[in-house]
C-alpha cells in the first residue's frame, strides 16, 4: 500500500510529500459560485438587486422625507407636483408627498410581498410535489388533481376578486394578504416540478440504499431526495418572486392592492398615469416608479437565469 | 455446520405488470449459516435480486408482493414484521450493498455524512463518536487517509474506492449477514478482485454471513462455501462450492459451467452456449423451465416439474434425471464442426 518500495525515480509521492503539495479539492459551492460569476448579466443582476434590497431594508436610516407626509415649503404652501430638482430628486406627487422616498418605501411592500409569496410558493409546492411523487398511487392522483384546480384558475380574475375580500379580512396589512394569495395561487407549477424530480430520483440507486440501510420515509423524501432536487425549486422560487412582484403591480394598479397613502409601485404608476393623462403633464409620478418595478423583475428573472446555469450539475465549466 | 441464521422456504414474490404476472421467485427455499459465504448465480431475469430485496422486504408495493413464503431470521419471520420492526433490523443486522457505487452514494452529501448517519441511526452514540466509527470504517476499508476522505464527495472517488466506501457504510453497523448485489460487476477486474479479497477478509474476521449475488461464476468459486444456482425464479442446483463445479448434476449448471473461459487451457473449439434466452415469467409452462433450452430434455421434463431433491450432503437438484446424466459433453463444450 505505501510507496516506500518503489524504484526511485518513480517518486510522485515523495515529490508531493518534500513540497508539501496536496490537492485542494473543489468543493461544491465553489463550483456553483465559479459559474455564476462567469454569467455577467446575473452577476450585474445580483448586484442591482441587492442595492434594491439594502435601500428597502434601511430606508428608515436614510435621509428621506416620510413617505406619507405633505410636504410644505418655507411659506406653509404644499408643494405638490414639483418636477425633479435638487430637493426632490423624484419630484412631487399631487399630494406633495416626496416620490423619492415613495418609490423606495414602496419597493419594501413590492419586496415583502414578493419574498412571502416566494416562500409559500417553495414551502407548499415543495411539500406537496414531493409527497405526491415519492408517495405516488392515490396520494399522487389527489394531490395532483387537487394541483392542476389550482393551475386552471384564470389567475388575475381570481385575484381580483378573492384580493377584494382579503383585503377586508386582512384590514390593516394588504400586504400578507398579498403575499397569502398569490401564494395560494402560484404553487402549482412548482409542484409539478418537484413531484416530476422525485419520480426519477426516487428510482435511483442512492435511494434503495437509504432504505436498505433502515432509514425512514420521512428521512429518505427530506434528507437525500430533496437535496437532489433543490436546483429546480431555488430558480423556480426566484421566478416566482419575479411574477409576484409584476401580480401585486397590477393587484395595486386596479386597486385591489395596497391602499393609497401607503406607497406601492403599482398604485403609484396607476394613480401618476391617471395624472399625467389628465393634461397635468407630470410624467415623473409614472416613470420612476415603473422603472424601479421594471429593474427589479428583470434583475430576479436575470438571476434565476443565472442560478440555474449555476446549479445545473451536468453544465461541466467551459475553460476559457 | 453452524446454526442456521436465514431460512428461507417457499418463497413466491410476483409482479403484477400489464402483461400478467410475472413470477420472478416461484417456490424458493435456501438455509444460510451463521458466518457462512453463500454465493447465489443465475441469469438476469432469474429472480437473484428479487430474493434479496424479499428478505430486505424492499419489494415496492402494489407492483411487487410476497406472496407466499416464510423468511425466518434469526427465529423471527421477517414477514410477519412491523414496517419500524423491519426497519431497525435493515443496515443494522441485515445489510446490503449494491451493484453501481456510482449511483448507491448520494451525490450532494460527503461520504462521512453518510457514514455517520447510517451509523447514528442504528447505534445509540454521540456525533463524535459516530465520527470516530466512521473513520475507523474507512480505515478497515483500507482507505488512505480517511480522516481526510471523510469529507470528499462521492463523485471525489473513483469506483473501487465507492465501493470500499459502501462496504464500510455495510458492514458499519455489526451486521450478522451482508447481502452483496453484484457487487464487482461495475467494477473492472483487478479491482473486482481487490473488492472481492476485501469484502472476504472483513467479513471472515467478523463472522459475518455473506450472500453474495452474481452472474459471474469465477466470482463465486473463490468466495464462496455454498453456490445455489437459480433458474427462471427457482432452484436449479445447490451445493458447497467444489460440488457445483466437480461433481455437476443439472445441464443448466453444466452449461454455465461450459461457457466460461479458463486462462490455463488451450481451446481450439468454440465455447459451449446455452441456446435461446430465458423464459418469460408471465404464465410460464409447466414442466420444467429449463426445458426448452436443455440438450437432454425428454417428454416428462415438458410436463412434470422436477422438485429439489437432495443428493447427499447438501447438494441439491432440481432435474428429474439427476445424478444420472452425462453432462461432460457440455461441461468440456462442444467440438466444432
Amino acid at each position: 500500500m505505501t510507496d516506500r518500495n518503489l524504484p526511485p525515480g518513480d517518486g510522485y509521492a515523495a515529490l508531493d510529500e518534500a513540497e508539501g503539495l496536496t490537492v485542494e479539492p473543489v468543493t461544491q459551492w465553489q463550483l456553483f459560485r465559479s459559474r455564476f460569476v462567469r454569467h455577467r448579466l446575473a452577476m450585474m443582476a445580483a448586484v442591482v438587486l441587492g442595492i434594491i434590497l439594502a435601500l428597502a431594508l434601511f430606508a428608515d436610516f436614510l435621509p428621506l422625507e416620510n413617505p406619507t407626509d405633505q410636504l410644505e415649503d418655507d411659506n406653509g404652501r404644499i408643494v405638490n407636483l414639483l418636477s425633479p430638482r435638487a430637493e426632490y430628486w423624484f419630484g412631487t406627487d399631487e399630494l406633495g408627498q416626496d416620490v423619492l422616498s415613495r418609490v423606495i418605501y414602496g419597493g419594501r411592500t413590492s419586496l415583502t410581498v414578493a419574498v412571502l409569496t416566494g416562500l409559500m410558493v417553495a414551502t407548499f409546492g415543495t411539500l406537496v410535489g414531493s409527497i405526491a411523487g415519492y408517495y405516488g398511487g392515490w396520494i399522487d392522483t389527489l394531490l395532483m388533481r387537487f394541483t392542476d384546480l389550482i393551475l386552471s384558475l384564470p389567475l388575475l380574475p381570481v385575484a381580483i376578486v378573492a384580493a377584494a375580500w382579503l383585503r377586508e379580512a386582512f384590514r390593516g396589512r394588504e400586504a400578507l394578504s398579498l403575499a397569502v394569495l398569490l401564494g395560494t395561487l402560484l404553487w402549482g407549477t412548482l409542484a409539478r416540478i418537484v413531484r416530476a424530480e422525485f419520480l426519477s430520483l426516487r428510482e435511483k440507486e442512492f435511494v434503495e440504499a437509504a432504505r436498505a440501510a433502515g432509514a425512514r420515509d420521512r428521512r429518505i423524501i427530506f434528507r437525500h431526495i430533496l437535496p437532489n432536487a433543490l436546483s429546480p425549486i431555488i430558480v423556480n422560487a426566484t421566478l416566482v418572486i419575479g411574477l409576484a412582484i409584476i401580480l401585486e403591480a397590477a393587484l395595486s394598479f386596479l386597486g385591489f392592492g395596497v391602499r393609497p397613502p401607503e406607497p406601492a409601485w403599482g398604485a403609484m404608476a396607476a394613480n401618476g398615469g391617471r395624472l399625467a393623462v389628465g393634461g397635468s403633464g407630470a410624467w415623473w409620478l409614472v416613470l420612476f416608479p415603473s422603472v424601479a418595478l421594471i429593474v427589479t423583475v428583470l434583475s430576479v428573472n436575470f438571476l434565476g437565469d443565472g442560478l440555474r446555469d449555476a446549479l445545473d450539475p451536468t453544465q461541466t465549466i467551459e475553460r476559457r | 455446520m453452524s446454526e442456521p441464521l436465514l431460512q428461507v422456504s417457499n418463497l413466491r414474490t410476483f409482479f403484477t405488470t400489464e402483461e400478467g404476472i410475472v413470477r420472478a421467485v416461484d417456490g424458493l427455499s435456501f438455509t444460510i449459516h451463521k458466518g457462512e459465504k453463500f454465493g447465489v448465480v443465475g441469469e438476469s431475469g432469474s429472480g437473484k435480486s428479487v430474493t434479496a430485496l424479499s428478505i430486505m422486504r424492499l419489494i415496492e408495493a402494489p407492483a411487487g408482493e410476497i406472496v407466499t413464503g416464510e423468511i425466518h431470521f434469526k427465529g423471527q419471520d421477517l414477514l410477519r414484521l412491523g414496517d419500524e420492526e423491519m426497519r431497525k433490523i435493515r443496515g443494522a443486522q441485515i445489510a446490503m450493498i449494491f451493484q453501481d457505487p456510482m449511483t448507491a452514494l448520494n451525490p450532494v452529501y460527503t461520504i462521512g455524512n453518510q457514514l455517520v448517519e447510517t451509523i447514528m441511526l442504528h447505534q445509540e452514540v454521540r456525533k463524535s463518536q459516530a465520527v470516530d466509527i466512521g473513520i475507523q470504517a474507512l480505515d478497515d476499508v483500507h482507505i488512505p487517509n480517511p480522516k481526510v476522505r471523510m469529507d470528499d464527495y462521492p463523485h471525489q472517488l473513483s469506483g473501487g474506492m465507492r465501493q470500499r466506501v459502501m462496504i464500510a457504510m455495510g458492514l458499519s453497523c455489526n451486521p450478522d449477514l451482508l447481502i452483496a448485489d453484484e457487487p464487482t460487476t461495475a467494477l473492472d477486474v483487478t479491482t473486482q478482485a481487490q473488492i472481492l479479497h476485501l469484502m472476504l477478509e472483513l467479513t471472515e474476521e467478523r463472522d459475518t454471513a455473506v450472500m453474495l449475488i452474481t452472474h459471474d461464476l469465477g466470482v463465486v468459486a473463490g468466495f464462496c462455501d455454498n453456490i445455489q444456482v437459480m433458474y427462471a425464479g427457482r432452484l436449479a442446483e445447490r451445493g458447497t462450492t467444489d460440488f457445483i463445479f466437480d461433481n455437476t448434476f443439472h445441464p443448466y449448471t453444466a452449461g454455465l459451467l461450459g461457457s466460461m473461459t479458463r486462462l490455463d487451457e488451450v481451446r481450439e473449439e468454440r465455447l459451449y452456449s446455452i441456446r435461446g434466452a430465458p423464459p418469460s415469467l408471465i404464465n410460464p409452462s409447466n414442466g420444467c423451465r429449463f426445458t426448452p433450452r436443455c440438450d437432454f430434455a425428454q417428454d416428462i421434463c415438458g410436463s412434470k416439474t422436477p422438485l429439489p431433491r437432495e443428493f447427499g450432503d447438501g447438494h441439491w437438484a432440481a432435474c428429474h434425471f439427476a445424478p444420472d446424466l452425462d453432462l461432460s459433453r457440455v461441461k468440456r463444450a462442444e467440438r466444432v464442426g
